[in-house]
C-alpha cells in the first residue's frame, strides 16, 4: 500500500451550485485524504456549508464530480451518502430529542430480532462497543435531551461510526462547546484519523485549525482561494487569506473608565421554562461605561439571566435595580423605556420580525414615540429617514429599506438589531451572544460598534458563549455556574484555563 | 424521592381511580347487577373513544394533527351501514367502514402531507365533508341484519362481573383491546414505532438517516384511519345497528381529548377513555334506573363537567411531539 497511488477518500472536483441568482460554489476543488483532518475554513456566507451539504447528499450540484474513493458517485440523498460510507455532523444536531442514545444511534439502521421487533438490547451493545473503542463516553440508555451538548455531540459522532463512516463531516462541531468539550473533541478526532477516517472539520476559528487540522482550504465568495498546510502559516495569515483584507483579530480599546453603578442584581433567581431553578440566588453589581462579560457553559442560567433583566421572564424573587429603580415586574417596554437595550441570543424569534421591512425593524423599539408616530398615527417619513440613516452608518447589505428582514444575511440581521438597540441611548445594554452565527467581518464590525458605546459611558453586559469574545471585550469577567457568578474578576487578572475550570465545575482548583 | 415524583405525577389518576373504586365499591354492596352492568357499560362507551384516540395517536405520533376524527367516524358508520344493508353482510360493512377510514385517512395526508396545507384546516374539511355526504345520502327505512353478536368466551364468561365485563362482548369491542395492547408494543418495540416517533419529533433527523417522513405520515394517516373506520362501525353496526344522522355526536373530538389526557400513549388512552366510557355508563345507569329523577340535568351533565374537570387540570402538563403541525419540507 504506497502512499503516492492510494486514491483519495473523497474528492469534490469543479463543484458548482446556484441558489437562483447567487452562486454559491462555483468550480470548487477538494481532496480529502484518508486519516487526515482537512479543515474547511471561512467566513459565514463562503460557501462551506453548501459544499459539504453537496457532499452528504442534501443539495444536489449543478457542475461538477464527486469522487469516493477514486470512483465518481452520485448523491442524491443523504441515504446515498450514507452508502458510500460518508457521515456528517450538522451544525444543528439531527438527533430525535426523546429518543434515548442508542435509538438514535441505531435509527434507520436498527438491529432486529426479525419482523420489525427491535432488539434494543443489541443496539446498546454496540453503542457500548462503539463509545469504548472511540473513547466516546455516553451512557446509551440516557435520553438525549437530558444530556449537555458536548455529549450530544458525541451521539453525532457515534451515529456516524455506528455506520461505518470512512468520511466524517463535522460542521462547525466546537461553535457550541466549552474549551474544555473543545479540546475533549479535539483528542477524539485525532483518535479516529490513527483509525483511518478521513475528516472534513468544518470552522471559522483560526486557533482550531492549527491545532488539529493536517491540511486547510480556505473558501471566500464561494470559491476555494487557497489550501496550505497549518504547519506553514500562521493565524495571520490564514485569516488574511479568509476574509481577502487584513483583520484586527484583537478588538483595540483603551482601559475603561468606569463611573458610578448602573446595574445592581440582589439573591435573583429565576426559573426555566421546565420551572427549575435556572438563576439560584445570583448576585451582581456593573458599573456605566464597562463592559461585564458573564463567560459560562450555556444552560447555566444565562438565557434567564438576560430575560430577567429585559423583563421578558419573571424571576421568583430578589431585585434589579438600574441606576436606583427597580425594573422587575415590569414589562418588557417599560423597562426599555427605564433605559436597557437588549441584543437578544435568538435574533430570529426574538430580535426581528421577520415578515416585516427592514426600516419597520430598525425602529422597533421607538415606532411608538415622537418622531415616529403622532397621536397614535405612524409618519412613515420618519421612520423611513431615520432607517436610511442607520442603514448607512452601520453597513447594511440590502437593496431596500422596504425589504422584509428575513431577506438579509445573518451578519445583517444582527447588524440591524444592533443598530436599532445601540441608537436606542439606554444606559444599559444587554447582549447575549451578539456575535452567533456571523461573519468574522460582522463580529469586527459588531465589537467596534460595542467598545463605542462603552467610550459613550453606556453599561454593557455581555453573554457570550465564546469565550474569546468575553476575554476580548470584557473589562470584567464574572463565571456562571448553576445560577450563580462563581468568580468575578477584571480581564487581565483571569486566564483561558482558570476561566475553564470555573466554567465546568464552578471551582478553579484544578481537579 | 421516586416514589413521591412517581405519586405527582399519577395523581389525576389516583384520585380518579379512588373515586370510582370507592364509588363501585358502595353500590356493589347492595346493587351488584347495576354494578356489573355499568362497568360493562363502560367498556363499551370507551370503545369508539379509544379507536378514535388510537387513530389521533398514529398520525400526532408521526407529526399530523387530526382533527378530523370525527368527520372519519361519522363517514365510516355511514359506509359500513350501507353497505351493510345492501349487501346483508355485517362483516362486509365492518370491512366497508374500515376502508373508507382508510381512504379518509389517505385524503388528510394527501392534503397536510402532500399538498403542505394546513393540517386543522385539512382536518375541518373531513369534518364537514363527512356531515355534509352522509345527510345528503342517508334516506330513512333502510335496515340491517341487527347488530354485530355479542361472543362469549367460554368458560371466562361466567366468572362472576369479570366476566360480564371483559369475556362477554360483540367483535369490535374485542378487538380494540387487542389493538391497543399491539399498538403500545408496536409504537415502542418495533421499527415502525421507533420511526414513527423520530419523523413526529424531529423530521428532518430522521430524513438525514434514510427514514422517509412523507412514507411514515402516509402509513401512519392510513393506518389511523382504518382504526377510526372501526370506530364508525362499532357505533352503526354494534352498538346501534342503524345509522342516524351526526350519530358520531363529537366523539372523535372527545378521543383527541383522551388521547391527550393518554400521553398519546395506547394505554395511556384506554385507561382515559374508560374514565370518560365510565361517566357515560354511570349517566346512563341513573337515567335507566330513574335515580335522581328530579333533576336530570345534572346527570346529564356528569360526562361533560369530568371531561373539563379531568383536562383543565391535565393538559397544560402533557407535551405532544415536537414536530406536531408543521409541514415537512426538505432543506
Amino acid at each position: 500500500m504506497s502512499a503516492t497511488t492510494a486514491p483519495l477518500a473523497l474528492e469534490a472536483i469543479g463543484v458548482t451550485k446556484r441558489f437562483g441568482p447567487v452562486t454559491a460554489n462555483e468550480g470548487v476543488d477538494l481532496q480529502v485524504e484518508r486519516g487526515q483532518v482537512h479543515a474547511l475554513l471561512g467566513e459565514n456566507g463562503a460557501g462551506k456549508s453548501t459544499l459539504v451539504n453537496i457532499l452528504f447528499g442534501l443539495y444536489h450540484a449543478d457542475e461538477g464530480e464527486i469522487r469516493v474513493a477514486g470512483t465518481p458517485v452520485r448523491m442524491d440523498s443523504p441515504r446515498d451518502a450514507i452508502t458510500h460510507r460518508i457521515g456528517m455532523v450538522h451544525q444543528h444536531f439531527q438527533l430525535v430529542p426523546p429518543l434515548t442514545v442508542a435509538e438514535n444511534v441505531v435509527l434507520g439502521q436498527e438491529p432486529t430480532k426479525g419482523r420489525g421487533v427491535l432488539d434494543l438490547d443489541a443496539a446498546v451493545a454496540e453503542v457500548t462497543r462503539l463509545a469504548e473503542r472511540y473513547g466516546l463516553e455516553v451512557d446509551p440508555r440516557a435520553i438525549v435531551e437530558d444530556l449537555p451538548v458536548g455529549t450530544q455531540q458525541r451521539v453525532e459522532i457515534l451515529r456516524s461510526l455506528y455506520r461505518q463512516a470512512d468520511v466524517l463531516i463535522l460542521d462547525e462541531p466546537t461553535a457550541v462547546l466549552t474549551p474544555q468539550e473543545t479540546d475533549q473533541l479535539l483528542d477524539v478526532l485525532r483518535g479516529l484519523v490513527a483509525e483511518g477516517v478521513a475528516i472534513v472539520f468544518i470552522t471559522h476559528k483560526l486557533r482550531e485549525v492549527l491545532a488539529i487540522a493536517d491540511r486547510v482550504t480556505v473558501m471566500r465568495h464561494g470559491r476555494v482561494v487557497g489550501s496550505a498546510n497549518p504547519a506553514d502559516t500562521d493565524e495571520a495569515g490564514l485569516a488574511e487569506m479568509m476574509v481577502g483584507r487584513s483583520v484586527v483579530l484583537r478588538v483595540s480599546k483603551s482601559p475603561a473608565e468606569p463611573a458610578g453603578t448602573l446595574l445592581e442584581i440582589r439573591d435573583l433567581r429565576v426559573h426555566d421554562d421546565r420551572d427549575r431553578p435556572a438563576v439560584d440566588g445570583l448576585d451582581l453589581t456593573m458599573r456605566a461605561g464597562e463592559i461585564f462579560g458573564i463567560a459560562g457553559v450555556e444552560g447555566n442560567g444565562q438565557r434567564e439571566l438576560v430575560e430577567a433583566v429585559t423583563g421578558l421572564r419573571a424571576p421568583q424573587s430578589g431585585s434589579v435595580l438600574v441606576n436606583g429603580t427597580e425594573i422587575t415586574g415590569h414589562q418588557p417596554r417599560e423597562i426599555s423605556e427605564l433605559g436597557v437595550a437588549h441584543v437578544p441570543e435568538d435574533r430570529e424569534k426574538h430580535g426581528l420580525v421577520a415578515i416585516h421591512s427592514i426600516a419597520d425593524n430598525l425602529v422597533l423599539n421607538r415606532y411608538h414615540r415622537e418622531p415616529y408616530a403622532r397621536r397614535g398615527v405612524r409618519q412613515l417619513d420618519a421612520v423611513d429617514d431615520e432607517a436610511r440613516r442607520l442603514v448607512e452608518q452601520y453597513d447594511i447589505r440590502t437593496a431596500s429599506i422596504n425589504a422584509p428582514a428575513r431577506s438579509l444575511s445573518g451578519g445583517n440581521k444582527q447588524k440591524v438589531i444592533a443598530a436599532r438597540e445601540f441608537s436606542h441611548g439606554a444606559p444599559l445594554l444587554v447582549a447575549a451572544q451578539p456575535t452567533r452565527g456571523i461573519d468574522v467581518g460582522s463580529i469586527e464590525f459588531v465589537h467596534q460598534r460595542l467598545i463605542e458605546q462603552r467610550d459613550a459611558g453606556v453599561g454593557v453586559l455581555l453573554v457570550s458563549a465564546e469565550l474569546d469574545e468575553i476575554m476580548s471585550l470584557a473589562d470584567i469577567i464574572g463565571v456562571i455556574y448553576r445560577g450563580r457568578l462563581v468568580a468575578v474578576a477584571p480581564t487581565d487578572e483571569l486566564d483561558r484555563a482558570r476561566i475553564g475550570r470555573l466554567m465546568l465545575s464552578g471551582s478553579d482548583e484544578p481537579s | 424521592m421516586s416514589a413521591a415524583a412517581s405519586i405527582g405525577r399519577y395523581r389525576w389518576w389516583l384520585v380518579a381511580a379512588a373515586a370510582i373504586a370507592a364509588f363501585t365499591l358502595f353500590t356493589a354492596d347492595f346493587q351488584q347487577d347495576a354494578t356489573t352492568a355499568i362497568l360493562a357499560a363502560t367498556l363499551r362507551h370507551s370503545t369508539p373513544l379509544v379507536l378514535g384516540a388510537l387513530c389521533g395517536i398514529l398520525g400526532e405520533r408521526s407529526g399530523v394533527v387530526n382533527i378530523g376524527i370525527e368527520g372519519q367516524i361519522l363517514m365510516s358508520a355511514f359506509a359500513g351501514f350501507m353497505v351493510a344493508s345492501g349487501s346483508g353482510s355485517l362483516m362486509l360493512g365492518v370491512a366497508a367502514g374500515v376502508a373508507v377510514g382508510a381512504l379518509m385517512g389517505a385524503s388528510l395526508a394527501g392534503l397536510s402531507v402532500t399538498l403542505k396545507g394546513d393540517q386543522i384546516i385539512a382536518g375541518t374539511v373531513l369534518n364537514i365533508a363527512a356531515i355534509g355526504l352522509t345527510s345528503f345520502f342517508f334516506t330513512q327505512g333502510r335496515t340491517i341484519p341487527g347488530k354485530t353478536p355479542i361472543i362469549r368466551l367460554g368458560p371466562l364468561a361466567d366468572l362472576p362481573v369479570v366476566g360480564k365485563v371483559f369475556f362477554e362482548n360483540p367483535p369490535i369491542t374485542y378487538v380494540t383491546l387487542l389493538l391497543v395492547a399491539v399498538l403500545s408494543f408496536a409504537l415502542f418495540r418495533t421499527t415502525w414505532g421507533l420511526h414513527t416517533r423520530a419523523v413526529g419529533e424531529h423530521p428532518s433527523a430522521a430524513e438525514t438517516v434514510g427514514v422517509s417522513v412523507v412514507r411514515m405520515r402516509y402509513l401512519n394517516l392510513i393506518l389511523g384511519g382504518a382504526i377510526a373506520g372501526l370506530a364508525g362501525a362499532y357505533l352503526s353496526l354494534e352498538a346501534v345497528g342503524s345509522f342516524e344522522r351526526g350519530m358520531s355526536n363529537g366523539k372523535g373530538f372527545v378521543a383527541l381529548a383522551v388521547m391527550i389526557f393518554g400521553r398519546w400513549n395506547p394505554v395511556g388512552a384506554w385507561g382515559a377513555a374508560l374514565l370518560f366510557g365510565y361517566t357515560s355508563a354511570i349517566q346512563t345507569q341513573f337515567q335507566f334506573r330513574g335515580w335522581f329523577t328530579d333533576h336530570p340535568q345534572f346527570v346529564g351533565m356528569i360526562p361533560f363537567v369530568v371531561t373539563i374537570v379531568v383536562l383543565a387540570g391535565f393538559v397544560g402538563r402533557a407535551r405532544p411531539p415536537a414536530a406536531l403541525g408543521q409541514p415537512y419540507d426538505r432543506e
